[in-house]
């Protein structure tokens, strides 16, 4: 049991960590521009094949490098090129912008790379168990993962609150006006701010691509815990973010290693019309609708806590 | 946008062969070539043009060329169904499928009912690989033929082998979350507490298909329950990834699997190192010696640069097609089922078989196989260097099951 609750802890942080590389730009977009980035997900795929591609070539850790310097690009032109000029016709078009933008790049994905998984392999050099416990190996490149994601938070985290140029996005975030009248280009800030989110979220996709599967759909599975994770934690709230992201990460987790059902929770006292009537949903397990707990959480929120947990505004 | 391109994509090269369409047989290949299962579908597409290339060879199907349509369903009934309709507006007489009894149960119901709307211009579906036993049992239909043996019959073979095993005490079940996957665990519990009450079944888990991209948690409950044994009737990426996360956690049991040779299977097994601790039912594998088997693999391989050939019952289904339309002398879908209702058939692997006209299943030799170390010479799977080996064979008489089925017949 105490192995299972260990592993299982270790499983959720992980994935936690991994949606939080993605959602806390996708929140920090959203503040900024106030535009819920659909295309965001295509970026962490995008990250992932360029870093397949790239490890074909130079290696794993160069890959590393320069996969999400070359997605966070591709961000910051999405941002100058189009973006920025759609913005003129307001949020909905924006909006549509992006989520067009998913769709073609799922599709250019797909035209390049195929539409079945590409063999995207562990370096060998983290290819070992990191350690045991318990009997159970963990490997060594899911701590990686692990280390990786830790880092950029804690970097996020010191640039925003202790830099001058995190002082200005920050500013920047409630009143760009005033930013710009103070003689800061906003219209950059926006830009550099659309392409770190979009790094980041390329960061997750390398990382993720050799653990994970890495196929032209993987945007697609993903994309939709994103906004759970971003809504949950509050729209625009970097630290929401991180709760919600470990939040989710956790209870998707331990809900597979759950096996209670009604059934089970009522046990010889369940009433007799539930085994005819309700049967379907009365043996379903906890573990078979782990899947659909982030999107129940999700309702919830918006129910009870419209702001999210560490929100601010009632959007 | 997706679709408007596909369409365009279909329409167009369509266009251009209106004109030949009379000179060819041209069988629908519905079955995902993008998103979760597309890494079995392609290989499946492989398979049925290789087929057709052997076909058209030996001068086609009653002097007509084969031609393999591939229509892309993304393992989803519904798109399968606008698939299968795309097809037979094309002109397509016959579809073939595999990946999904959920597919395989819309598309079974879909022809059932346009050949009731559209008398003489009916259309037959060949169905290559979805095993949940209902399709031959209380929804089968005249238009329906199975070359693969249903889910009973693999778990009657399965349980007899495992009956024999004293070694296995805890068994862990572990599924699709669909009509197959539900079928396998209900078969499992059933057949193992008939044949062997002393085994404990310390974990039944049902997952959502093909949508699961880490199987670590599931890894930690399957280790946490102290099974020595899983039971899996997993295909695809749900089975590879399943592998590859005990690989990396280094869970060692034994597997009971239907489909483990499928892609990226045996490359997480060897990963894994579970050599000779991975069983599977098949009705072929590429080792055996018997029928033309041998020749049919070292051709397959070389054509598709080492690729196994996973889908015997593809050669069995698509040789025995030319065959019955050879009898009716005929290519009326009509006139080939009712040619083939009742068939006898040489399989691939040597042996006979036949397609049982009660409920048009086909009956084949069965074979339990295991995953480790060859001997010299034999063919290995992935560039592994480990490969099948048969540890029981299960004869076709042994193999039939009785049949609810009241066929309908036209």
């Amino acid at each position: 049991m105490l192995e299972l609750i260990v592993i299982s802890t270790l499983n959720g942080v992980l994935y936690g960590m991994l949606l939080f590389l993605m959602a806390s730009g996708l929140t920090v977009i959203f503040s900024m521009l106030g535009v819920l980035n659909f295309a965001h997900a295509s970026f962490y795929m995008l990250g992932a094949f360029f870093g397949f591609q790239i490890s074909r070539w130079v290696g794993f850790w160069p890959a590393l490098l320069i996969a999400p310097i070359l997605a966070g690009a591709i961000g910051a032109a999405v941002e100058r090129y189009g973006l920025r000029p759609v913005h003129k016709n307001g949020h909905v078009a924006e909006l549509l912008f992006t989520f067009g933008l998913a769709f073609a790049i799922e599709e250019i994905v797909q035209i390049i790379w195929g539409k079945s998984p590409v063999d995207f392999r562990v370096p060998p050099l983290l290819d070992f168990p990191a350690f045991t416990i318990f009997s159970t190996n963990y490997p060594a490149f899911k701590m990686f993962m692990l280390a990786v994601s830790i880092a950029i938070f804690v970097g996020l985290l010191l640039v925003l609150k202790k830099t001058r140029i995190g002082l200005i996005v920050q500013a920047a975030l409630t009143h760009p006006n005033m930013v710009g009248h103070l003689g800061h280009n906003v219209g950059r800030i926006f830009m550099l701010v659309f392409g770190v989110g979009t790094a980041l979220a390329a960061v997750a996709g390398v990382i993720a691509g050799p653990a994970l599967v890495t196929q032209s759909n993987m945007a697609g599975l993903l994309g939709p815990i994103l906004f759970v994770v971003v809504v949950v934690g509050g729209l625009g709230s970097l630290p929401g973010a991180f709760v919600a992201s470990l939040l989710i990460g956790l209870v998707q987790t331990f809900a597979v290693s759950m096996n209670g059902s009604l059934a089970g929770a009522f046990g010889p006292l369940g009433p007799d019309w539930a085994s005819s009537w309700v049967a379907d949903i009365w043996s379903v397990t906890i573990a078979q609708v782990a899947p659909i707990m982030p999107y129940l959480l999700l309702v919830l929120i918006l129910i009870f806590r419209p702001m999210g947990l560490l929100g601010t505004r009632d959007t | 946008m997706n679709r408007l391109v596909m369409i365009a994509a279909l329409a167009l090269p369509m266009l251009g062969t209106a004109a030949m369409a009379q000179e060819t047989v041209k069988i629908g290949y519905i079955d995902p070539l993008s998103g979760g299962g597309a890494s079995v579908g392609e290989v499946g597409l492989k398979t049925f043009q290789f087929l057709a290339e052997e076909q058209n060879a030996k001068g086609g199907i009653l002097g007509k060329k084969v031609e393999i349509v591939p229509l892309d369903n993304k393992t989803n009934p519904q798109e399968s169904l606008i698939q299968a309709q795309k097809a037979i507006d094309a002109g397509v007489r016959y579809v073939t499928q595999g990946n999904g009894s959920s597919v395989a149960g819309a598309l079974s119901d879909f022809i059932t009912k346009y050949n009731e709307r559209n008398p003489g211009k009916e259309v037959l579906y060949f169905n290559y690989a979805a095993v949940d036993p209902v399709l031959t049992n209380e929804k089968c239909s005249f238009w329906h033929f199975r070359w693969d043996a249903n889910s009973d019959i693999k778990m009657e073979a399965l349980t007899n082998y495992m009956k024999t095993v004293p070694a296995i005490k805890k068994v862990y079940l572990i599924n699709q979350d669909y009509s197959f996957g539900q079928s396998v665990r209900t078969q499992a519990r059933a057949m193992l507490g008939a044949k062997r009450p002393d085994i404990q079944i310390v974990g039944d888990e049902l997952h959502p298909l093909l949508k699961i991209s880490d199987f670590a948690p599931y890894i930690a409950k399957i280790k946490a329950s102290g099974a020595d044994t899983v039971v899996t009737g997993n295909w695809g990426q749900d089975f590879a990834l399943l592998l590859k996360a005990a690989a990396d956690s280094g869970l060692k049991v034994n597997w009971y699997t239907y489909y483990a040779g499928g892609t990226g299977g045996p490359t997480a097994i060897k990963q894994a190192g579970l050599n000779d601790q991975v069983y599977g039912i098949v009705e072929g594998i590429p080792n055996l010696k018997g029928g033309d088997g041998q020749a049919f693999e070292k051709a397959f391989r070389a054509k598709y640069d080492g690729q196994t050939n996973v889908y015997p019952r593809a050669v069995n289904e698509m040789r025995m097609f030319a065959a019955a339309a050879e009898k009716a002398k005929s290519l009326e879908p009509v006139k080939v089922a009712q040619a083939l209702e009742g068939m006898d058939f040489e399989v691939l692997n040597g042996g006979k078989a036949t397609m049982r006209k009660d409920d048009h299943q086909f009956f084949q030799p069965m074979y339990i196989a295991q995953f480790g170390e060859l001997k010299a010479g034999e063919f290995d799977e992935e560039k592994t260097g480990w490969g099948w080996k048969t540890v029981a064979t299960i004869d076709t008489a042994q193999t039939m099951l009785p049949t609810t089925c009241k066929m309908e017949r036209p």
